[in-house]
């Protein structure tokens, strides 16, 4: 794993491998777990669609939560993002 | 006897039946073999032609034919509520209370949309996802003297993904004709980071919505309708004012193939492989259409693309062979048209790697739609084209 961007501090309360899902596959998956998450609560996207490193980042400014860190796996990135309201 | 069971009779199932009992001919005039189709109204319902209740003077009465009208001969059909698949026995029970075996399975059990996922759905929000939906659109527009109009979408995945943004178009394009396109605007609400989903076609899009002055709220998932105050509101923290709000509602896969286990990821969607469409790892059922998990359009247009490969498929394991290596695997191919209004349209034609390149708006896309429209009861179901 290399990390390209942010601190990503604490461990992930929820995984979510959208590996293999297209856009806006990843992304409708983080919304749906950010809608069932706690404020506070750190979670993992698992994603193989490259456009998932803008849409996500992207939405996360607009929605107001914080972009904790992107890792790079074997081919996916794995995208942190904590609830913050 | 090798027993073939389709569950419903939408395009996918009737065109994998028809298929089947042409390839399957030899076997089942031999009593080797059966086809049945299950369908719960005995009716085929030709869905894209909603919108065109609103928006073309279409009529529901049109838009349906008996299913047995549309079958082979050979395919016996048993009209029926398909509540329970018993894997471990290989039926498909009945709400009469009656089971019907299988050998190979096809579920063609399309998609349901649920507007009371979402509170004030139904009083607040228009739809043209059925014909009586589509006919209180017309009412509300008939009644729209200027205003506001928001057009979204409250959940993704849903059915025919341009949608939403052909209704825009066909509304605002209407509000020209009638004089209100002053006293009006219309709003677009897209719930991802763009107009939609496939770039290239977003950005044949976007500067369509830019030259008609229809206003692109991207990244606006709907999340609750304030009745009181006549606003939505998204997950993101907007909120837009309406006048008429046009919403398409959530959608989830068959209840059926949920409560029987087949389906257990939320949404209801059956894990579908995208190229042999077997579902999970079972070597005997198939999904098609709106039913499955695939990342591409909830749109007659793939279950007719993907029908071929079932058929091929099934029609293989019956006669104890290898499927045609080029027949027998899906490469998503889909096709569909696009209006853009004013009498003009386009064409989207895709697969899993090639992305459409929609050509420029024009008149002979929109009339090849309403052709599409009125020769598909004598072409599509029959596994015609």
């Amino acid at each position: 794993m290399t990390l390209t961007h942010g601190t990503i501090e604490g461990t992930p309360a929820r995984v979510i491998d959208a590996r293999g899902s297209f856009c806006p596959g990843p992304l409708m998956e983080l919304i749906r777990a950010i809608r069932e998450a706690q404020v506070g609560e750190l979670i993992v996207v698992q994603s193989s669609d490259r456009g998932s490193r803008v849409d996500i980042p992207k939405w996360v400014e607009k929605a107001g939560h914080r972009l904790a860190g992107i890792e790079q796996g074997d081919g996916f990135d794995m995208i942190y993002v904590e609830k913050l309201h | 006897m090798e027993r073939v069971l389709i569950v419903g009779g939408g395009v996918g199932g009737t065109i994998v039946a028809n298929l089947l009992s042409r390839k399957l001919k030899r076997e089942i005039d031999s009593g080797q073999a059966s086809v049945t189709l299950v369908d719960a109204l005995g009716n085929h319902v030709y869905q894209p032609g909603f919108m065109y209740i609103t928006f073309g003077s279409e009529r529901e009465e049109k838009l349906q034919r008996p299913e047995r009208s549309l079958l082979d001969q050979r395919v016996e059909l048993v009209v029926g509520r398909a509540t329970r698949i018993d894997e471990a026995a290989r039926t498909v029970e009945l709400d009469s209370g009656a089971s019907l075996g299988y050998d190979h399975l096809v579920l063609a059990t399309g998609c349901r949309i649920v507007p009371d996922e979402i509170e004030h759905f139904n009083e607040e929000a228009h739809h043209f996802y059925t014909a009586d939906a589509a006919r209180a659109l017309r009412k509300a527009l008939d009644a729209f003297t200027g205003g506001q109009i928001v057009i979204g979408i409250a959940g993704m995945p849903y059915k025919c993904p341009p949608a939403p943004l052909e209704v825009s178009f066909l509304i605002e394009a209407e509000l020209r004709r009638r004089g209100l396109r002053d006293k009006s605007t219309v709003h677009f609400c897209s719930p991802i980071g763009r107009a939609f989903t496939i770039e290239s076609v977003s950005d044949m899009a976007t500067p369509v919505l830019e030259e008609k002055g229809i206003e692109l709220h991207t990244f606006f998932n709907v999340e609750t309708i304030d009745a009181s105050r006549k606003v939505v509101q998204s997950l993101e923290g907007e909120e837009l004012p309406y006048d008429l709000l046009v919403l398409v509602p959530p959608h989830r896969g068959a209840q059926l193939v949920i409560d029987s286990g087949l389906a257990p990821a939320q949404g209801g969607w059956l894990p579908t492989d995208p190229h042999t469409l077997l579902v999970g790892d079972r070597p005997n059922v198939y999904a098609l259409g709106d039913a499955t998990n695939l990342p591409l359009s909830k749109a007659g247009s793939t279950a007719h693309f993907e029908a071929p490969i079932v058929a091929e498929r099934v029609a293989a394991a019956v006669q104890g062979r290898e499927p045609h290596a080029k027949h027998g695997n899906y490469t998503g191919r889909v096709m569909c048209f696009f209006e853009i209004g004013d009498g003009k349209g386009t064409l989207l034609r895709f697969d899993y790697d090639h992305p459409p390149r929609p050509p420029r708006p024009n008149r002979v896309w929109h009339l090849g739609k309403v052709l599409f429209n009125k020769a598909y009861w004598h072409t599509v179901p029959r596994g015609r084209v």
